[in-house]
């Protein structure tokens, strides 16, 4: 659907946490806020059970970027969650960059149940940031990368068909 | 003729420590020699890959591959090894994740041969006009080449470094940098009484290292580490958990059956027995354990804890790039 050809839209996969930010982003709807159709959400029970590969896989199977949702710090359903995901953030995002994924892509916001516009505004503005960006296309990388060895696949394979025939 | 099973050694992008394990059978080496034949051993004995060649497919027991495939010589070696082999296993970090090899994925093939060729500071290689090679002013390798009316041809470095199943099927992996010889003899027994795990399996215990550590009893269940040291900065107590003195010990997220080697020789875990099956991207889990382990509650706070980790990528993907989801930062194609 949203590939490198004229039409691309950014694709944002959106981890929310049940408590605070997947209530805000009902709340939001609720309320009939518009708000861009980018984003597939994703509820979590807390945003600390956000493993930091959820976000790889989002990326490594097509998002264009990643939104993370969770309690205000303090706020935690379970106490230390978002604390946890704060800390992990902090050095997968570093971890990302190295990886060669712009800063943009990822992001984490606090946002309470009664924050419905901070929903809106989060996802209108990571997908106006990720739309600078441009497509990411992980998939897309991936299938140009292992171009190089389908050659002498392709040659070995005929070889081998060669060699079968002859027995 | 003799029908002992045959068994094969192969090695590719590698340094020759999985050899070397090989080897550090000791007397075992005997028990091995004895019960199969080798066919193919290129660092300890003469055959040519004509002899390969020349053998009915699926005539070779086993494998044992160590080394990433990295080159077009060792693709097509890998894929000999396939066709002629029952069993191919994957021996080693190297050609179960990757290994050291695949941290050049963090490099494009330009930035590599600029580097080893012209820039890196041992190497002495002069301006030359009649330098060959892709924009080079200086001399580069070149794959084909013309001399005195023949065409000798060298191997292509490819742009990324692979695991041996990101090429061919792998029936089973063998971890370790290098693995231990116990893995192997267990893996070579196990070869030859057909007793074999499903395919796809790894030969090592499937649990994380701190299960199996002999410090587990010093490791707190909340570590609040404030900062993360480096083995040199720290005199280590033999007996007390590494990360609960702060360094930064890759156990938790690494699996075990290494006898916890480098624990015993007080030195912290380091990945090289790659993550368990229950993990997809070993260098994310272990980030998540050893983040969430970080003091703070203040981005500062946290910040100036995990800047004690200057290099995410070659901490967490010292053995496994090639296996990480987004596979490296592979950016040019020349």
């Amino acid at each position: 659907m949203s590939k490198t050809n004229g039409n691309w839209e950014p694709r944002i996969v959106a981890f929310f946490c049940n408590w605070c930010t997947y209530t805000a982003a009902d709340l939001a709807g609720v309320s009939r806020m518009k708000y861009a159709p980018n984003v597939r959400v994703i509820r979590l029970m807390c945003s600390g059970r956000l493993d930091p590969q959820f976000i790889m896989m989002a990326f490594a199977k097509g998002a264009d970027g990643v939104l993370i949702g969770g309690c205000h710090p303090g706020d935690c359903h379970y106490v230390e969650g978002n604390y946890k995901t704060l800390r992990r953030m902090d050095l997968l995002k570093r971890m990302l960059k190295d990886l060669g994924i712009e800063e943009n892509r990822v992001r984490l916001e606090w946002i309470s149940a009664s924050e419905g516009d901070r929903v809106k505004w989060a996802i209108n503005d990571i997908v106006e940031k990720v739309r600078a960006l441009g497509p990411l296309d992980m998939p897309g990388k991936f299938k140009d990368w292992d171009k190089e060895i389908e050659e002498l696949e392709a040659k070995v394979a005929a070889t081998e068909e060669v060699a079968t025939d002859a027995h | 003729m003799s029908t002992k099973p045959k068994i094969a050694f192969y090695w590719c992008a590698s340094c020759g420590g999985c050899e070397e394990s090989v080897v550090d059978l000791a007397e075992d080496v005997l028990m091995v020699l004895d019960a199969v034949d080798i066919v193919l051993w290129p660092v300890a004995m003469d055959f040519k890959k004509k002899d390969v060649e020349a053998m009915a497919d699926k005539s070779i027991v086993a494998t044992l591959l160590n080394g990433a495939i990295r080159s077009s010589e060792q693709e097509e070696m890998a894929r000999l090894l396939r066709r002629k082999s029952q069993v191919l296993i994957a021996y080693g970090s190297c050609a179960h994740t990757g290994g050291i090899p695949a941290l050049a994925n963090q490099f494009s093939h330009e930035q590599i041969m600029k580097y080893v060729y012209e820039d890196a500071p041992t190497v002495v290689n002069p301006a030359n006009a009649s330098a060959v090679g892709a924009g080079a002013s200086k001399t580069r390798p070149v794959t084909v080449c013309q001399d005195n009316g023949r065409e000798p041809t060298l191997p292509v470095i490819r742009n990324v470094v692979r695991a041996l199943d990101q090429v061919v099927d792998v029936d089973y992996y063998i971890p370790g940098c290098p693995p231990t010889p116990k893995l192997l003899k267990e893996a070579v027994l196990a070869l030859l009484s057909g007793k074999l795990p499903p395919k796809g399996s790894v030969l090592a215990p499937d649990m994380a290292l701190c299960e199996q550590c002999p410090r587990i009893d010093s490791k707190p269940q909340d570590l609040s580490l404030t900062e993360f040291k480096r083995p040199h900065q720290v005199i280590i107590d033999p007996d007390k958990c590494l990360l609960a003195q702060g360094l930064l010990c890759m156990g938790p997220a690494t699996r075990g059956g290494c006898e916890a080697r480098c624990i015993t020789g007080n030195m912290p875990c380091t990945g090289c027995f790659g993550p368990t099956s229950r993990v997809h991207d070993h260098g994310a889990k272990i980030l998540s354990y050893l983040a969430s382990t970080a003091a703070g509650k203040e981005d500062k706070d946290i910040e100036k804890t995990l800047a004690g980790i200057p290099d995410p990528v070659g901490t967490f993907y010292r053995y496994g790039l090639a296996k990480c989801m987004l596979r490296g930062k592979v950016t040019s194609h020349e």
